[in-house]
């Protein structure tokens, strides 16, 4: 697969009243044509930042990239000038934001929105956008789209503000769509057919997707591969399976455990214990080890690196070394390895740990 | 959990005029009850009209048919300022979209200390802090929060600030529209676990809005469905997953996404098509077994019952 988008060494920052908040410390990944990469991590673990960083959507100041590369088809895009960076967003690049009432605009008519970029980035007659707009409100579900295109944000839903937002982000056929939790807001069947439609946008134009979510079910219906964020960096990272059915972290591991599974209500829900750490002041070591069960002696001293399980498969923790002691996750997460549909290949993987 | 009503809500509407002839009915004639002490799920369509039940509940609207007794009292038909201020306090709501419902010019700990200050909850300074340090800590956040602005913080930072402003003034009922949405699962297990304790150690009621239908059969007593401004069946928690009835709630639960890959690669999802129902009579709001309600006619009524009756 070709390689769409390279993040190298990203490094992000804000400087505030209290001092400089080391929002990203770090990451790496790619994105190859064609395929969908979920985000998934603990709230304020950088993962919006990392993503508006790549757009060079971060308001400077208070934000700084203090250090990284971001290689899209090859050019440097922390070093495009607002203008180039603005042919490209909207075009190539199109993103949808966590936060569907603020990228509306409240003053202005639905139907206009859409069709703004429609016709800025695709040179359409107004006759033409208005058609396309009428086809994106119904391909998102929006019912009636005749008249609520006339309508304002705020006489709509939350999750019918949040399919507008999709609608506009899907509108030019981005070659790279990055999604902040683009179905947050909906119910699950409409997070169905946004997802499916997504999916099959994706495919006819082999465009590359970065799902941000907390849904892990949501991860496994939609990604190709997964990356785990904890307090600004990617701690672990591997296809959907490698994630699901092998975690290495013990992040990861937090994760799949606070899940509610459907047959299961009485037992407690496992929930990672403390607080994230303050991104100011972020902790010596492994930041991830005064909330770890799992925590060993040197993860307090040194910062785990990222270690392979296989070729698509790695992780940042101590635990990996060859001579960490062996540990076993924790029953409930180990129940949830094994596929909370109980499927066969979740089991033979599942038993491998 | 008792069967004492804290809450009856009676053919309540709620219809907002969108132009001279239109007019959308977000909320069209619900009748439900919120018993002491449970938490009780509402789940729907986007749109079908949830959050605006909730608002009309708490007032935020003023409902345009119907009521709301709350604890026997008719909450729509006060007037008395005081009368109103101890039923302010009583109700809070904790609101679904966590970056419009913070004021961004105020400090969070003035944030959280609002209701505190206006029920004269505290009575100085050290006091007031003290407890919003507590509340901080008690939704996962740090004492040096208390200081900064809501913008210094990520969505699911700021959702816990709005958590820990509705537990400020001790209230009884609490509207959560969404509360976890916006969390990512670790934070909402442990909101999810603080709710749950809460809810035992002060005796409150909820009434919690969700779409996430994993955490809502986790945490609901009962729960009920509403599409486009209708309930269309209500039923215990357990029941409902078991034994739905209503082609829509089926639709619901076939698409719940699960935290297995590949289970999602060969999942079926059972679409609802509204026009598939009987309509020989308008549907009513039917008990189909005990304590399960269905919207549904005559003719689909004996379909259900019968239905029940093989499981
Ligand atoms: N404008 C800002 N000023 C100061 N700090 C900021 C600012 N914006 C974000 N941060 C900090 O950067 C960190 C990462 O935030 P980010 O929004 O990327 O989190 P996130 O992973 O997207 O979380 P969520 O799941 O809650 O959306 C957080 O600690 C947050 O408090
Ligand atoms: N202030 C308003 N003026 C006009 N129409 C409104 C207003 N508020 C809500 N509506 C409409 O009422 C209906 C119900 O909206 P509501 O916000 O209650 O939905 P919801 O069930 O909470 O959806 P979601 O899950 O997306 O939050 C929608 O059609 C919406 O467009
Ligand atoms: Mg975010
Ligand atoms: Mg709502």
């Amino acid at each position: 697969m070709e390689k769409l988008l390279e993040v190298n060494n990203l490094h992000v920052s804000f400087d505030t009243y209290g001092g400089e908040v080391k929002a990203v410390r770090g990451v790496d990944f790619d994105v190859h044509k064609g395929e969908t990469l979920a985000i998934v991590g603990e709230s304020g673990s950088g993962k919006s930042v990392t993503t508006k960083a790549l757009m060079q959507l971060l308001p400077k100041p208070p934000a700084r990239i203090k250090e990284g590369e971001v290689l899209f088809e090859g050019r440097d895009l922390a070093k495009l000038s607002e203008k180039q960076m603005q042919k490209i967003r909207g075009k190539d690049l199109s993103m949808i934001f966590q936060d569907p009432m603020t990228s509306l605009n409240p003053t202005m008519k639905v139907g206009n929105q859409i069709m703004e970029g429609l016709i800025k980035h695709q040179k359409m007659s107004k006759g033409e956008a208005k058609r396309r707009v009428l086809e994106l409100l119904e391909l998102v579900g929006i019912p009636d789209a005749e008249s609520r295109m006339k309508q304002y944000p705020h006489q709509f839903s939350g999750g019918m503000r949040q399919r507008v937002v999709v609608a506009i982000a899907l509108a030019c056929n981005p070659k790279l769509l990055i999604a902040d939790e683009p179905t947050t807001a909906l119910d699950v069947t409409i997070q169905a057919q946004i997802l499916e439609l997504m999916k099959n946008i994706q495919k006819k134009t082999d465009s590359a997707i970065i799902f941000i979510t907390h849904d892990l079910g949501v991860v496994a219906n939609v990604a190709d591969r997964v990356a785990v964020m904890y307090a600004g960096k990617i701690v672990e990272i591997g296809t959907v399976d490698d994630i699901f059915y092998n975690p290495q972290h013990p992040y990861t591991w937090g994760l799949l455990g606070s899940m509610p599974s459907l047959d299961s209500a009485d037992e407690d829900l496992y929930a990672i214990q403390g607080s994230p750490p303050d991104m100011i002041a972020p902790p010596k070591g492994d930041a991830f080890a005064a909330r770890n069960d799992y925590a060993l002696k040197i993860d307090l001293e040194q910062e785990p690196p990222m270690f392979k399980v296989s070729d698509s498969h790695y992780a940042a923790t101590w635990l990996l070394h060859e001579h960490a002691p062996e540990i076993e996750p924790p029953e409930s997460v180990k129940r949830r390895m094994k596929g909370m549909a109980r499927s066969a290949s979740g089991n033979s993987e599942g038993d491998q740990l | 959990m008792s069967q004492e009503s804290l809450l009856e809500i009676s053919n309540l509407k709620q219809h907002f005029k969108t132009g001279r002839h239109s007019v959308i009915k977000a909320v069209d004639g619900l009748n439900f009850n919120i018993y002491k002490g449970e938490t009780f799920g509402l789940v729907g369509e986007s749109g079908c009209g949830k959050s605006t039940t909730g608002r009309t509940i708490i007032r935020l609207y003023d409902a345009t048919e119907g009521e709301v007794y709350f604890n026997g009292e008719n909450v729509h038909g006060k007037k008395d300022k005081s009368e109103l201020k101890k039923f302010n306090r009583e109700m809070q709501m904790i609101f679904q979209d966590p970056y419009a419902s913070l004021n961004p010019r105020m400090k969070v700990e003035d944030i959280i200390a609002e209701g505190m200050d206006i029920h004269g909850l505290v009575e100085n300074d050290k006091q007031r802090k003290e407890k919003v340090h507590d509340l901080l800590e008690t939704v996962g956040l740090d004492q040096e929060h208390a200081n900064r602005y809501p913008h210094e913080f990520s969505g699911g930072q700021r959702q816990r600030i709005g958590i820990a402003r509705a537990l400020a003034v001790d209230p009884s009922f609490i509207i959560a529209d969404e509360p976890i949405s916006a969390l990512d699962v670790s934070i909402q297990a442990q909101v999810v676990n603080l709710m749950k304790q809460l809810q035992r150690d002060k005796e409150l009621t909820y009434l919690f809005i969700a779409h996430d239908l994993s955490m809502v059969k986790y945490i609901s007593d009962r729960i009920g469905v509403m599409y486009f401004g209708k309930m269309v069946e209500l039923a215990d928690a357990d029941e409902l997953y078991k034994n739905a009835l209503h082609p829509y709630t089926k639709s619901l639960l076939s698409a719940i996404p699960l935290p297995d890959p590949d289970y999602e690669r060969s999942r079926v999802r059972f679409n609802y098509d509204p026009s598939d129902h009987d309509t020989s009579e308008e549907p009513e709001f039917r008990e189909v077994g005990p304590d399960h309600w269905v919207l549904c006619t005559t003719n689909e009524f004996e379909h259900y019952k019968k239905q029940l009756a093989t499981v």
